[in-house]
């Protein structure tokens, strides 16, 4: 990806990639000891908004990639969730009695967890993505469905519990700020990489037009399995890291309105546009506990709030563009805005 | 002119920051003893939170009326967790850390007490669930409590009263997706195998409606009783569907059945459930609970009432006994309640941390329920 | 043989339900191409709408019939209202942005509604019974072969049947024979153009919400009827409506009908029949791969228009 530089007017003129690359790896060094610090100084209950929103963020930074850049509709994304977070979940619970944790134990059950989703992402995908729009969105949606109806049924899988209705409780709580941040991280520039390379203009050309797109030589099935995929792996390590937060996984908090909140914050954040992705995940998991206050209103507010914003800026928060970029380099909308027939 | 996204932005923090701003300060200073409670206030199991919270409400403002504790009064911060655990996890956290609530109660639905218990044993804050039945909820926990009897003595009750009966052929309706109703179904077909068979064992699912195809095969097999320990919401669904379908065998259910709603079902006339307490029980107790809260709220108390109303008494007689606001040491107060006069019978917490006490069946007949039988704890 | 024909009369009286409500969903998606998530939360304002007319109309001790009408009518009106609102504040202004947009405003809108039902001073978060206007009994009983156990229908599962039926032929006629069904589809083919011909496309949207919505209320009322009313019944139902109007083919009335019945089917057979007793909480799970399939054969459900990607 090292000729995307003249690619993109993006980078045109900014800080040659090394540098940035050099910050990004100081940043996420400097995460490990704030971590500690955040563990003894801050209040539990703020550190549990944070590190909400970083799930929060990899969750719809990774939907971004299918729905928002490739533009396939999937309603499964708590479905990929849900994979992970219960590989990590069985496997670390586990662990717990056996043996001892370990900082490489939970990077390799992380890993595990996303190849898991990534696995399910393949096997949905392939089959599912001749579909097309509302089509594609009622099959992943009962994908999604049909992970948590199983989910309610096993109990145990050799040995190790999986909880059934009950749940799985007692998960040893790996995750803290560091991991949280690192896997985001990764997970934001991985993508950031992928769409903004050369090779990345594809995922836009299917979004705008599949067809065109074909005509050009673009293996359109290539990269929205492709986009599929990567996208469920980091929902899958999205799982990973909310399981060992909380400690508890129950089946029900995995079904069609997750994957739908995730759909909002893609969507309110601006489709396509990372950095509003990011943005709007923050928003929208900070915005309900700021009004706790308000007691049983919270959600009628909280609705109406949803709806305004959506009038007030249809394109989203950041619309197409990233945080920083100007609207002259934005990407132009598509002409036709009118209903296809 | 363009509203970019900025200007959003910063109006949405304008609407905002007062709401979030408010009660931030707070704290257990001053005259206030705080108390928070989490439970699912809107949502599918709204009703349970409900009535939860009506309970504690109507114990709230005795205890106040009477002085408060301590010489303080008793507030009480009520959460919502939407009958989500995730929700549960956040909301007992701002309670403890922003609140500085010095005990919890809550919830209803094991699974969010579970969920909710293990923050609150990492805060070394007392917890006491009212009716939150999983065996597990207590196991292996410093802080956590419960008022109520577990899923597996409240199921081996139903199970010995069904045989009692002379029933031998059970038909078993569960709730697949429900971790209460796999929890007593499981404990009940397990102690009823000694006395008879289960001749049909099938499953629904909580946000179904219609539950014929599963009540046609019942009826298929000509059972003499059928279990269905489920909430009440579906249970006068599954009554009348099997009503239209013939099948007029006696249900049996536990207290997930008890609601006004139920008694005035007319399908349900002749059924059975275990229960916590009677509200027609003679006892005084009972008849000053009925009472009371019949006055503030113009309806009988079900079964999560009358189990939030005892659970916000016995932590109130634990913070008295303590002396003194320490989460620790009304936890430690908590433990050793004995022979507390509660509305849902006399509660003694043992070593699990568990209440015993006994269990009611209770007949539904004419709208009314009457005791058809009592098990005294083990 | 007695087990099979009774479920699937089950299936049939489940089905019945969804493609009750999936009529609506189609008759908008159908004209706008918008998945209209509230469209579960109008069927249960329907439903609260006959709640509180019922149990007003009980007391005044009006003859059943009268009653009955008036319920459907008054629940009917009220969300064909609410239906008009909705169009005209959380959608009309989206209409020329990418339909995804649409759909967050229709979560938003669904949101709302059932939050702000769950309130107590508007209906609070207990389900509860609809007053008894007409009594549920069987309507008809056979038996099957030497079976000594009849096979039972009630008189809501006729009712409701009927009903999905006729509403089928009147919106099939009201679509295919009138002036203002020619320019409902002018307009579900193109808004710009239909515009040129000189067709009101702003009322045109706005009827079809409002008819939609009105289908919703009935189904609402039913529902209520056979079963309870309570805030969140739109979640599930709409769902699984919408799942129906999709394998049906969604845009299509009588692939609604066909998809809701079949759904009914399947789930019925599936919990009933075919799956073994303590397996049958898999049933939903199977259902939905059911639909996955069906879907993979035929892209665009049973009775849809296959329509070619042009350049």
């Amino acid at each position: 990806m090292g000729n995307a530089d003249a690619d993109h007017p993006v980078r045109a003129g900014r800080l040659p990639s090394w540098v940035i690359n050099l910050f990004l790896i100081v940043l996420v060094a400097i995460a490990w000891p704030l971590s500690r610090l955040f563990d003894s100084q801050i209040d539990p209950y703020f550190l549990d908004l944070i590190i909400r929103i970083g799930i929060a963020i990899i969750l719809a930074v990774s939907l971004n990639l299918i729905n928002g850049i490739t533009g396939q509709f999937s309603l499964g994304h708590a479905g990929f969730m849900a994979m992970g977070a219960y590989t990590c979940g069985v496997i670390a619970k586990h662990h717990a009695i056996t043996g001892g944790a370990s900082v490489p134990f939970f990077l390799g059950v992380t890993l595990l967890s996303g190849v898991v989703g990534a696995l399910a992402g393949l096997l949905i995908g392939i089959p599912t993505l001749r579909l097309r729009g509302d089509y594609l969105a009622i099959a992943t949606l009962g994908f999604g469905e049909i992970i948590y109806v199983v989910l309610t049924k096993i109990r145990s899988i050799g040995g190790c519990e999986v909880g059934g209705a009950a749940g799985l409780h007692d998960i040893p709580t790996f995750t803290n700020f560091f991991w949280v941040f690192a896997w985001g991280m990764i997970c934001i520039v991985f993508i950031w990489r992928l769409v903004y390379s050369a090779k990345g203009k594809a995922f836009y050309a299917i979004r705008e037009d599949e067809i065109a797109a074909a005509a050009m030589g673009v293996d359109t099935t290539f990269y929205k399995v492709t986009a599929f995929v990567i996208g469920a792996f980091f929902a899958g390590v999205a799982g990973a890291l909310a399981a060992t937060w909380s400690g508890n996984l129950a089946p029900g908090s995995f079904r069609f309105m997750r994957s739908v909140e995730i759909v909002v914050m893609v969507v309110l954040g601006g489709s396509g546009s990372i950095t509003g992705s990011i943005l709007a995940a923050a928003v929208l998991t900070w915005l309900p506990e700021q009004l706790r206050a308000v007691e049983q209103w919270r959600m009628v507010i909280y609705s109406l709030l949803l709806i305004v914003m959506m009038l007030v800026r249809p394109e989203g928060l950041l619309g197409r563009r990233e945080l920083w970029w100007t609207r002259r380099r934005a990407i132009p909308r598509a002409t036709a805005t009118v209903a296809p027939p | 002119m363009q509203i970019t996204a900025k200007t959003l932005l910063a109006l949405l923090l304008i609407v905002v920051t007062p709401l979030g701003c408010k009660h931030k300060p707070g704290g257990g200073s001053g005259n206030d003893i705080i108390v928070g409670e989490y439970g699912s206030m809107t949502g599918t199991e709204a009703t349970f939170g409900q009535s939860t919270d009506e309970g504690i409400q109507l114990a709230t403002d005795q205890v106040n009326q009477a002085g408060g504790l301590l010489g303080k009064q008793v507030k009480i911060i009520a959460r919502d967790d939407q009958g989500s655990q995730d929700q549960a996890v956040s909301v007992v956290k701002e309670l403890i850390n922003r609140e500085h609530a010095v005990a919890i109660l809550g919830e209803v639905a094991s699974t969010n007490s579970l969920a909710g218990g293990q923050v609150c044993e990492k805060a070394k804050v007392p917890m006491i669930s009212p009716s939150s039945t999983n065996p597990k909820v207590t196991q292996g926990k410093q802080f956590v409590y419960r008022v109520c009897f577990t899923d597996d003595f409240q199921a081996k009750g139903d199970a010995d009263f069904v045989s009692r009966r002379g029933w031998k052929n059970v038909a078993v309706l569960t709730a697949a997706d429900s971790d209460y109703s796999n929890g007593l179904a499981t404990f009940f077909k397990e102690e009823f195998k000694s006395h008879g068979s289960v001749v049909a064992d099938e499953e629904y699912r909580k946000d179904d409606r219609d539950f014929k195809p599963q009540l046609t095969r019942i009826k298929a097999a000509s059972p003499d009783v059928v279990y269905v320990p489920g909430y009440y919401t579906q249970v006068i669904n599954i009554l009348k569907q099997a009503r239209e379908l013939g099948l007029t065998v006696p249900f049996v259910g536990g207290d997930g059945w008890d609601s006004e709603a139920t008694l005035k079902a007319p399908q349900a006339d002749g059924c059975f459930f275990s229960n916590h307490y009677s509200p027609d029980e003679p006892r005084l107790e009972v008849q000053e609970f009925v009472k009371a809260y019949r006055a503030k709220f113009n309806k009988i108390p079900d079964a999560m009432a009358v189990t939030g109303y005892d659970a916000a008494r016995v932590l109130f007689d634990a913070i008295k006994r303590a002396g003194s606001i320490d989460p620790i040491a009304i936890s430690d107060a908590i433990a050793q309640t004995k022979n507390f006069p509660g509305a849902s019978g006399t509660i003694t917490v043992d070593a699990q941390h568990n209440a015993r006490k006994p269990i009611v069946m209770l007949e539904i007949r004419g709208g009314k329920t009457t005791i058809a039988d009592t098990i005294p704890p083990q | 043989m007695q087990l099979l024909v009774q479920q699937v009369i089950n299936g049939l009286s489940i089905g019945a339900v969804y493609a009750l409500i999936a009529l609506g969903y189609t008759m908008v998606y159908g004209v706008l191409r918008l998945i209209n998530f509230a469209h579960g939360d109008v069927y249960m304002v329907g439903a609260v709408i006959a709640f509180f007319l019922a149990t007003w109309f009980q007391r005044l001790g009006l003859p059943v019939w009268v009653n009955l009408s008036l319920v459907f009518l008054g629940a009917a009106m009220g969300c064909a209202a609410l239906g008009f609102i909705i169009e005209r504040f959380a959608y009309r202004p989206l209409r020329n942005r990418p339909r995804l947009v649409s759909l967050i405003t229709a979560i938003g809108v669904s949101l709302f509604l059932e939050n702000l039902f769950q309130q107590k001073m508007v209906f609070g978060a207990r389900p509860r019974q609809f007053p008894p206007l007409i009594e549920t009994r069987t309507a008809i009983s056979f038996h099957v072969g030497h079976s000594p156990v009849a096979v039972n229908i009630t008189n809501l599962d006729v009712i409701n049947f009927v009903l999905v039926i006729a509403l089928m032929i009147v919106l099939s006629w009201v679509v295919l024979r009138t002036r203002t069904g020619l320019a409902l589809r002018a307009v579900s083919y193109r808004f710009d153009t239909a515009a040129l011909m000189g067709i009101n496309t702003d009322r045109i949207i706005a009827f079809t919400f409002m008819l939609g919505s009105a289908l919703a209320a009935v189904a609402g009322v039913i529902d209520a009827m056979r079963y309870q009313v309570d805030p969140l019944m739109g979640l599930v139902a709409g769902l699984k409506a919408f799942v129906a109007a999709v394998i049906g083919g969604i845009g299509s009335i009588p692939g609604a009908v066909l998809g809701g019945l079949l759904m009914g089917l399947i789930e019925s057979l599936l919990r009933g029949v075919i799956l073994p007793s303590d397996y049958s909480g898999y049933a939903d799970g199977a259902a939905f791969l059911a639909l996955i399939l069906i879907l993979l054969f035929r892209p665009s459900g049973i009775l849809g228009k296959y329509a070619p990607e042009k350049v």
